[in-house]
């Protein structure tokens, strides 16, 4: 009798669940989206005969990188380079010590409301805008050089460093907190306590990490006249001395490299 | 002794979790607070020290009345409440001797716990209480290179560096073994009786609570439904507690001999370590 109801029983045809149930919305969104793609693929202008002369430059260009010349112009190299080191070194620093407070006045599970508001608000302020146009209003502010470079930095670092060090604070095991919290200990000892040991090693990671991202960022900012090896690019770029700025890229990215093995053992260890 | 007077706690939720809680617990008197999940065990207890803010009762510490309290009256009655967590809730990173050292944090200023420069007799008090739970040499260990059990007796120790007049325990044994499950409990109600120490220990294990508290109060839906020695609670009592079910195969070790090793952690520390 059981056997009989099994054998008549229907299979069942299983598929998964398309994410966007009616089938008309689904296709219309499909098929919308790729002639918009169409659309706008064909509606930027191309010159081919331009891309054709571009090619033999850019042909140059590469040449030079293939070639590098660090000996004609290595006193400027090195000035830039002690420069951009300089920057990024300070400007880290400094947004490190300025980021710490912003970051756990942006933390909503430790700050009061007001603190939090206006350490967002700091934090918003930094994100909103890209580098290079803080560089422009500096260098308009300061002249050219590297001051206006390690104010960009700063400036840049405090948004990234306090907003990731906000989200770790409010990603804690609270429970921890609440153990400090019930001892008697106070504002300060909590987070000196219960918050600090649980973020440091991602603060310390962070903070290399930026660490890389000023040096690189020194390099691109020095373009717009804030200094560093970016101007001394700027100036080999200007005179087609491509095989010194083939050098000088050599240079920048082989500081990246160091950069990037030290901090990720120095992460490591810090865990 | 602790004396809770008609607590209630309305969540902003709008869940009521106490609906007028009274009891008290006389010193050196070990209660099991058991119940369902939800019941308010937790509530119950963070109420007492306020890391959940009553809305309406009383809570009596020795004549000191800690809802009434501002923020640094409280802190400082919080030094006198130790708290060991389900979980331990230690701080992972910090090592032993920090771990335990911070449970005088409401008695030493911010600059000298941030220098971890504690008074001599803070240090001297950690080292004893390490040696009394047995975890002497792990003073410089990192918390999170112990195992369960001996995570949980640095909290155990950390709540006694308060030197508390109270101590509240929230499922100690809820990620431990039954075996270390029973020792943290042996630990928790002989230091208890050395000290004449009230405790309110929150625990689903019910046999283990029977086998350990003096006392029971048996909590559901924000109310007191028991009150009574363990002897007491019979098969109609739990279902008061916790609703129907089949409680006969509960009943498996209460008679067992207890305390073959009257005291394990003082006479052979090693035996300890689990």
């Amino acid at each position: 009798m059981t056997t009989d109801q099994i054998s008549t029983t229907t299979t069942y045809v299983w598929r998964k669940q398309p994410f966007i149930k009616s089938p008309v919305t689904r296709w219309g969104l499909y098929i919308g989206a790729l002639a918009y793609l169409l659309l706008a693929a064909f509606s930027v202008p191309v010159n081919w005969a331009r891309v054709w002369e571009g090619l033999d430059r850019g042909w140059r260009f590469v040449e030079g990188f293939l070639v590098p010349d660090f000996a004609s112009r290595w006193g400027d190299i090195v000035i830039g380079m002690q420069e951009s080191l300089t920057m990024t070194v300070t400007s880290t620093v400094v947004g490190i010590l300025i980021s710490i407070p912003i970051g756990i006045g942006a933390a909503r599970n430790i700050a009061p409301a007001p603190v939090y508001a206006i350490c967002r608000g700091v934090i918003a302020l930094s994100r909103s805008f890209q580098e290079i146009i803080i560089a422009i209003l500096f260098v308009a502010m300061f002249g050219f050089g590297p001051f206006a470079g390690f104010l960009t930095l700063s400036f840049a670092t405090i948004g990234f460093l306090s907003k990731l060090l906000a989200e770790d604070i409010e990603d804690i095991d609270e429970s921890q907190t609440e153990a400090i919290r019930s001892t008697g200990g106070g504002w300060w000892q909590i987070v000196n306590y219960a918050i600090q040991p649980q973020v440091m090693p991602r603060l310390i990671g962070l903070s290399l990490y930026r660490l890389d991202i000023n040096f690189r960022e020194s390099a691109v900012i020095g373009i717009v006249g804030a200094g560093g090896i970016g101007a001394t690019l700027n100036t080999a770029i200007d005179r087609y001395e491509y095989d010194t700025a083939g050098a000088i890229l050599i240079v920048i990215i082989l500081i990246v490299m160091v950069a990037e093995y030290s901090s990720g053992y120095v992460r490591k260890w810090a865990q | 002794m602790l004396r809770v007077d008609n607590l209630r706690k309305r969540y902003r939720t709008g869940d009521e979790a106490l609906k007028g809680v009274s009891f008290s617990v006389p010193d050196g008197e070990v209660v099991g607070l058991i119940g369902p999940s939800g019941a308010g065990k937790s509530t119950l207890i963070r109420c007492i020290n306020r890391l959940v803010e009553p809305n309406d009762g009383d809570v009596f510490l020795n004549e000191l009345n800690v809802t009434k309290l501002g923020r640094g009256d409280l802190k400082r009655a919080r030094r006198r409440i130790g708290m060991i967590f389900q979980e331990y809730a230690l701080v992972e990173r910090l090592s032993v001797m920090e771990n335990v050292l911070s449970g005088r944090l409401g008695y030493v200023s911010f600059w000298q716990s941030f220098t971890r420069r504690f008074p001599q007799s803070d240090v001297d008090k950690a080292f004893s209480l390490l040696e009394r739970v047995g975890l002497t040499d792990h003073a410089d260990k990192r918390a999170d290179a112990l195992s369960g059990g001996q995570r949980q007796r640095v909290g155990i120790a950390r709540a006694l560096e308060q030197d508390p007049e109270l101590l509240l325990i929230d499922e100690p044994t809820a990620s431990l073994d039954p075996k270390t499950s029973r020792q943290i409990m042996r630990l928790i109600t002989e230091i208890c009786r050395e000290r004449n120490l009230p405790a309110i220990i929150n625990i689903h294990d019910v046999p283990l609570a029977q086998a350990f508290v003096d006392r029971i109060v048996g909590l559901q839906e924000g109310e007191v439904v028991f009150d009574g020695p363990p002897s007491d609670l019979t098969e109609d009592v739990l279902t008061r507690i916790y609703g129907e079910e089949d409680w006969t195969t509960m009943h498996g070790d209460q008679d067992e001999p207890e305390d073959t090793h009257p005291h394990p952690a003082r006479n052979d520390p090693t035996a300890e370590l689990v």
